[in-house]
């Protein structure tokens, strides 16, 4: 495999860093250490130098209007964005745009009309609604919401959570259960206004993260007419897993920049700290944390890689995507934690990026699948399904 | 847990105040009514967190009668933007303090 860069990819990676140095993180400077958002007016400046990049709207395929930007490009592209002290959750601040619901491109006609092109307009927003009480990891067997046919419509009943930004959504994409003996093949995909009635959103759920949090939705007797079917009835587990195949790259390619940026400070700061008469860079044992931090990340970044190529030409890549999101999240935390303890006091300090990014980095082994799963998956396709 | 807070009010007092430590939290502020006046958080760059923060607020509303509550929390930005939307789910509008908050960038609460 060869990753070194085309000089168009690396043009645009040296225009990102550029940006995320000179616009984001002086922006940050005058944030709350845990803030996510800068003012609106800050944030539109920085979303006009992206489309004056050519680049807003990341992830939008090239004929609804986004980029024509590679899943390599972009995800070298993701490394570089997250390379701030809220660049794991806010890359950027969600300056370059995005879609974010990639599942509405196969939408229908009507669909799209009602919920895509409001959404590349930046007039709607929508949530993800996958994970119930019951759990996240298994959705196959976990979803418990129902929706049962009545007339022409569908009656929905259940609960949701961990879900990011319902409380705010226009609408939603809401996994139920169809059929209840069929397993997998019992799942729909539905699209849900959040004005629907019986639709709520019943509390905040706080986690290590500061900001973003998470809700908790109840359903009641909330009515979707059929035409709010997403894809096909029972076909609802292929959404949802090709979603969670996808979002790994990225979501490794997050962990990738910030444990990236740790090390950075890890080499800078070791060089002028001194201890016992000497600076620490002298000393073997911090050598050596450096050491496994950059073993840590370039094996990530080659897994990572490795991922985002196979995607781009075509072929399977679910057991690489797992393999980097199982790597790339354990060891960022691991660089995060090193660095920590290198700078000392200082980096338990809201003073400097690496405590927000150690909790963060916590829940990255978790999200979009813990670790467990992921060496389910890859089991599975390493040994065969019949053995799961 | 509750989701508001509903500890007791104290006066804004310098003796009440400096019984707070500097821990980062939530406080709203109230008047004589004990209608909420404002919702606020002391965050990461507050130098003495709650106590510095409401510190300062004694000193800029000196010979006003208001009231405080706290709260230690270090998910103070969500748990400040959770009281807020609890507030306009209560009340319907922000408050009077917090006006210059774009309602609609707020998240809503349907609260049973």
């Amino acid at each position: 495999m060869d990753f070194d860069m085309t000089p168009e990819q690396q043009l645009i990676i040296d225009n990102v860093r550029r940006f995320v140095r000179e616009e984001v993180i002086p922006l940050e400077e005058k944030m709350d250490p845990d803030a996510s958002a800068p003012p609106p007016e800050d944030l539109e400046r920085l979303k006009n130098q992206v489309r004056d990049m050519g680049l807003y709207g990341l992830g939008i395929p090239p004929e609804f209007g986004g980029p024509d930007v590679g899943i390599v490009t972009q995800t070298l592209m993701a490394i570089e964005m997250a390379q701030h002290r809220g660049g794991l959750y806010s890359p950027c601040f969600g300056a370059f745009g995005g879609a974010g619901l990639a599942q509405l491109f196969e939408a229908t006609e009507d669909q799209k009309e009602r919920y895509l092109y409001p959404v590349l307009k930046g007039e709607k927003h929508g949530f993800f609604g996958l994970t119930e009480p019951s759990g996240g990891s298994d959705p196959a067997r976990a979803i418990q919401t129902r929706a049962v046919k009545e007339g022409d419509d569908w009656v929905l009943n259940g609960a949701k959570i961990f879900i990011s930004g319902a409380d705010k959504a226009d609408f939603g994409i809401l996994f139920a259960r169809t059929d209840p003996d069929a397993g997998r093949g019992g799942i729909t995909c539905f699209l849900v206004d959040t004005d629907m009635p019986g639709f709520h959103v019943r509390r905040v759920v706080h986690t290590l993260r500061s900001t973003h949090y998470a809700t908790e939705i109840q359903i009641e007797n909330l009515r979707i007419p059929a035409a709010n079917v997403l894809g096909e009835v029972n076909k609802g587990f292929g959404i949802a897993n090709d979603r969670l195949s996808r979002q790994r790259i990225p979501y490794a390619a997050g962990c990738i920049g910030v444990a990236i940026k740790a090390q950075e400070m890890a080499v800078d700061y070791v060089k002028i700290r001194e201890t016992f008469g000497a600076p620490l860079a002298t000393r073997q044992s911090i050598q050596w944390m450096i050491v496994d931090n950059e073993i840590d990340i370039r094996t990530s970044r080659f897994v990572t890689l490795d991922a985002a190529l196979r995607s781009e030409k075509g072929e399977s890549f679910r057991t690489e995507a797992a393999m980097a999101k199982l790597l790339a999240s354990e060891a960022g935390g691991r660089v995060v934690d090193r660095v920590m303890q290198i700078h000392g006091g200082y980096g338990m300090t809201k003073d400097l990026p690496l405590e927000r990014w150690y909790r963060e980095m916590r829940i990255r082994r978790i999200g979009e699948g813990p670790s467990e799963v992921q060496r389910l998956v890859m089991a599975r396709d390493i040994i065969g399904g019949s053995f799961h | 847990m509750s989701i508001r807070l509903e500890k007791p009010w104290l006066a804004l007092n310098s003796e009440n105040v400096n019984r707070l430590q500097g821990q980062l939290g939530v406080y709203q502020i109230a008047n004589q009514q004990k209608e909420i006046l404002s919702i606020n958080y002391a965050g990461g760059r507050s130098l003495f967190g709650l106590q510095g923060d409401l510190t300062d607020l004694l000193e800029k509303t000196q010979g006003e009668t208001l009231y405080f509550r706290v709260e230690v929390n270090m998910q103070y930005m969500t748990r400040h933007e959770e009281l807020l939307m609890i507030h306009v789910a209560d009340f319907g509008e922000l408050p009077e303090h917090n006006q210059k908050i774009r309602k609609h960038k707020l998240g809503k609460l349907s609260i049973a």
